[in-house]
């Protein structure tokens, strides 16, 4: 397991940086925000991005992929993170695609694959029902009827929702609302009778919706995997997700840092610059440390991904922990962003509110620090 | 030819034949072998690995073979340390020396110096201690007043250091004198090593807040010091002291990865103490998620150790981790203990009582040991400025002269 990019994963990681900066930087995001049109992001972009090849890196070759693992994928996310970029990248790939890859048929596969790949057709995950990330807290129902089934419920929190050509609904088949066992996984198309979706308007200005199901009728075929264990695939999907997103994080982090420190070395009062003194140079400092402990956390998360060795509960610990601690510390650096630039950090007219706001939203999906502690000890044997 | 995996098997094989079972367990406090003139074994165990990594040059490792050390390349050394680590291998000794002198010496000294320190000093033969600090010298260690002042062939030292850790067991010393009292302060100052035999010295300990008495206050009188004892350029100490310290903190860093015995596993020290969750109260439950998120920030400081440790590898620049390294790892211990003291209640107080066990007591000891380590080897509000100016390159702020 290695905790460094590669010559070729640094090489990906600095085409996406330098695409980014020149076609999709803060700026774009400023603009999509103003706008406010469904999808927000910006379409043809994600087609450039897909023409480059970023929707295939985590897939095996038989499935059209790239087989480039979730570093290379870290690497990406770490330069959308950067730049603030909006892209369905991580709901439809990395979510969406991972559970057509894991538990999907050779039929699905076939169908879904070459489609979510070339950035034809999208697909979004349905899974929040709470307030607060739970997967095993699922209560949306599935019942069987005739051949197929029917589902009734709602889901929220459902990232890129609008204008997504498909979900997958993750639904309760058997068991009760807090148990692992009994859970499915199933692939309702977005125009499907009964199924209603709208928008839901959140500080971060992207693509999340609410989905209300009420009796959507799907046939067998919708089904992903084995009807009441989806557990495993589910899990190691929303793994993936996470740690690609404390990779966005860790981007985010990082350029908010850098642009503060900027600032301390600029910003002159008291006729010096602020930056000389020690109140903000040790908060600075701590900040620096803690975001490089975070770094290896997250590299260790994406390199967990990719290693064969480690068994579900080992790369679900190495999960946790990157996303537990990408996400602390991005809450540190923003708060101490926004009060190290003063009144100006407190403005529209500055990017740092903008990172403050996606920072909070990507905090809380796929688990927040809480959710990622607590999973951590759960998945952490302990020698007496 | 041989590759690094080759390398790698041999070192497990060597291992696994040569390192006693004993010497795979942690290490009780009272259990490390210091070596010196007098080395002290407890076991017959103790010997034979002191014995066999000497034999190997594996004190050092990757010092050239030529002063006594292993000859292996910083590849081969970091396979043989995670081979170590895989079998819980104890530190065959500790030698301050070793940790930052030598490679000093190694860098700045002369052909003679390394062949009569150097060799010694990987053989584990000569106990080392570290004469900085004084009085008025702490953090602003430049403002150092003992002096050497020039005789012919020999220096004569006179002043006190103090907190000079072994101070009394210890064979000889380095040391930083003042050597030009009328030129701005860094320049005045050169690096001497000492007999701590030779007449003149005396070395009187002093008791700390965890019962221990490791450090001294050391008095100089008119201590006589061949000039041939003088490390480096006369008045060029300042730059192998900023040598020396780095290596200091490299080491202060590192401390949690070798089973030192202050080691404590946190995970399985509280889970000793905290009731199973179905019959935990919300007490219970908010310590247990303190405890694992402090089990978590320490993962993640022993994964950058091993990302810092491939950075280098791969050649890139380290400076910036390697800044922050003793800072966050004497921090976190200081939290993890403190932690532990609120899960284990009045269990963790005890002093010299059999109502506690003795990792309960020794629990207590290095809770108030680790206190000593974010001030020792330059505090951490010295680390944190050492971030800001160098690493961020922040202005320097209105200062004393
Ligand atoms: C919502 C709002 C309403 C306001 N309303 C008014 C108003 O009605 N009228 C008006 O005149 N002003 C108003 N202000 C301005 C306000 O008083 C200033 O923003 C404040 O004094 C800070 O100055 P600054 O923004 O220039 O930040 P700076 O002084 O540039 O500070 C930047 C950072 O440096 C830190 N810093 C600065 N000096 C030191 C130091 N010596 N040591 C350590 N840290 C230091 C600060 O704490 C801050 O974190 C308002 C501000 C806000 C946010
Ligand atoms: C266990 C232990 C072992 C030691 N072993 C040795 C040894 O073997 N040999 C040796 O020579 N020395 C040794 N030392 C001494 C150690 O290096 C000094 O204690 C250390 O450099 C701090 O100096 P001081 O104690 O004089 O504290 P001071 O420098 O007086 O510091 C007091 C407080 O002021 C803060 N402070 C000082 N300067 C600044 C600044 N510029 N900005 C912000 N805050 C500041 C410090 O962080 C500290 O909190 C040892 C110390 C300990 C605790």
């Amino acid at each position: 397991m290695s905790l460094v990019y590669s010559e070729e994963q640094r090489l990906l990681a600095d085409t996406a940086a330098e695409f980014l900066q020149a076609r999709s930087p803060v700026a774009a995001q400023r603009r999509l925000r103003d706008e406010g049109a469904a999808p927000r992001f910006d379409d043809a972009l994600w087609k450039e991005m897909v023409g480059m090849g970023w929707s295939a890196i985590p897939f095996p070759e038989d499935l059209g992929g790239l087989a480039f693992g979730c570093m290379g994928l870290g690497a990406v996310f770490e330069a959308l993170g950067r730049n603030l970029a909006a892209t369905p990248l991580l709901s439809s790939i990395v979510l969406g695609g991972t559970l057509i890859e894991l538990a999907g048929s050779g039929a699905q596969q076939a169908e879904w694959m070459p489609l979510l790949i070339a950035g034809d057709k999208r697909i979004a995950l349905a899974l929040d029902e709470h307030a607060r990330h739970d997967p095993a807290a699922t209560a949306l129902r599935a019942e069987r009827r005739d051949t197929g089934y029917v589902l009734q419920g709602e889901k929220v929190f459902v990232a890129d929702g609008q204008g997504a050509d498909a979900f997958v609904v993750v639904a309760r088949t058997g068991g009760m609302p807090g148990e692992r066992e009994g859970l499915s996984l199933f692939v309702v198309p977005a125009h499907a009778l009964g199924l209603n979706v709208s928008a839901t308007g959140m500080i971060d200005s992207r693509n999340h919706a609410r989905l209300r199901l009420d009796g959507v009728r799907v046939d067998a075929g919708a089904l992903l995997g084995v009807e009441g264990q989806a557990w495993t695939a589910l899990d190691a999907a929303l793994d993936r997700g996470r740690v690609c997103l404390a990779a966005e994080l860790l981007g985010m982090t990082q350029n908010l840092f850098d642009t503060t420190v900027e600032y301390l070395k600029t910003r002159v009062q008291f006729d010096v610059p602020i930056g000389s003194f020690q109140a903000l140079q040790h908060r600075a400092a701590w900040c620096y440390a803690h975001l490089q402990l975070a770094r290896s956390a997250v590299m260790a998360g994406l390199a967990a991904m990719d290693d064969p060795t480690l068994d579900a509960a080992g790369r679900a610990r190495l999960a946790s922990l990157a996303k537990w601690k990408a996400g602390d510390v991005a809450h540190r650096i923003s708060r101490e962003a926004v009060q190290m630039h003063g009144g100006m950090g407190v403005t529209d007219e500055l990017d740092v509110g903008l990172f403050l706001k996606r920072i909070r939203v990507a905090q809380a999906l796929l688990g927040d620090g809480d959710f990622h502690v607590q999973r951590y000890g759960d998945m952490t044997p302990v020698e007496a | 030819m041989s590759t690094i995996e080759d390398f790698r098997r041999e070192t497990r094989a060597w291992l696994e034949a040569n390192c006693p079972p004993s010497m795979r367990t942690p290490m009780p406090d009272g259990e490390l072998v210091w070596g010196g003139r007098t080395v002290e074994f407890r076991t017959e165990d103790q010997r034979l690995w002191f014995e066999r990594m000497r034999d190997k040059g594996w004190f050092c490792p990757d010092w050239p073979a030529e002063y006594g050390g292993g000859g292996l390349s910083a590849e081969q050394n970091a396979v043989l340390e995670s081979e170590m680590r895989r079998l819980h291998c104890r530190p065959p000794q500790i030698n301050l020396g070793i940790w930052m002198l030598g490679p000093v010496v190694l860098e700045f000294g002369s052909e003679e110096q390394k062949r009569e320190l150097i060799t010694p000093m990987a053989r584990g033969e000569i106990r080392w201690c570290q004469g900085f600090s004084e009085p008025n010298a702490g953090s602003d260690l430049a403002s150092l007043k003992t002096s050497a002042v020039d005789e012919g062939d020999h220096f004569v030292v006179n002043g006190t250091k103090i907190w000079t850790s072994y101070g009394d067991k210890s064979d000889w010393m380095y040391m930083l004198v003042r050597t030009d009292p009328n030129v701005p302060k860094q320049q005045g100052i050169s690096l001497l090593v000492v007999d701590m035999k030779s007449p003149g010295i005396e070395a009187r300990p002093i008791d700390l807040i965890s019962g221990k008495s490791s450090f001294c206050q050391v008095f100089f009188d008119n201590v006589k010091v061949p000039k041939h004892q003088l490390v480096g350029p006369l008045n060029g100490g300042w730059t192998l002291a900023k040598a020396l310290l780095q290596h200091e903190r490299r080491a202060m860093s590192k401390f949690g990865e070798f089973s030192l015995p202050n080691h404590v596993d946190l995970l399985s020290m509280a889970g000793r103490y905290l009731p199973p969750a179905d019959a935990a109260s919300t007490a219970d439950v908010a310590l247990r998620a303190r405890v694992l998120a402090m089990a978590m920030d320490e993962h993640a400081y022993t994964i950058t150790t091993q990302r810092m440790g491939e950075e280098m590898r791969t050649r890139q620049d380290v400076s910036g981790l390697m800044a922050i390294m003793k800072l966050v790892h004497s921090e976190q211990e200081k939290d993890k203990l403190e932690v532990l003291l609120d899960v284990m209640g009045h269990r963790a107080l005890g002093w010299e009582d059999e109502a506690f066990d003795s990792s309960e007591l020794a629990l207590t000891r290095a809770w108030l040991g680790s206190f000593a380590q974010t001030i020792a080897g330059g505090s951490s509000e010295v680390q944190l400025n050492v971030i800001a100016k160098r690493v961020l390159g922040l202005p320097e702020g209105k200062q004393g002269k």
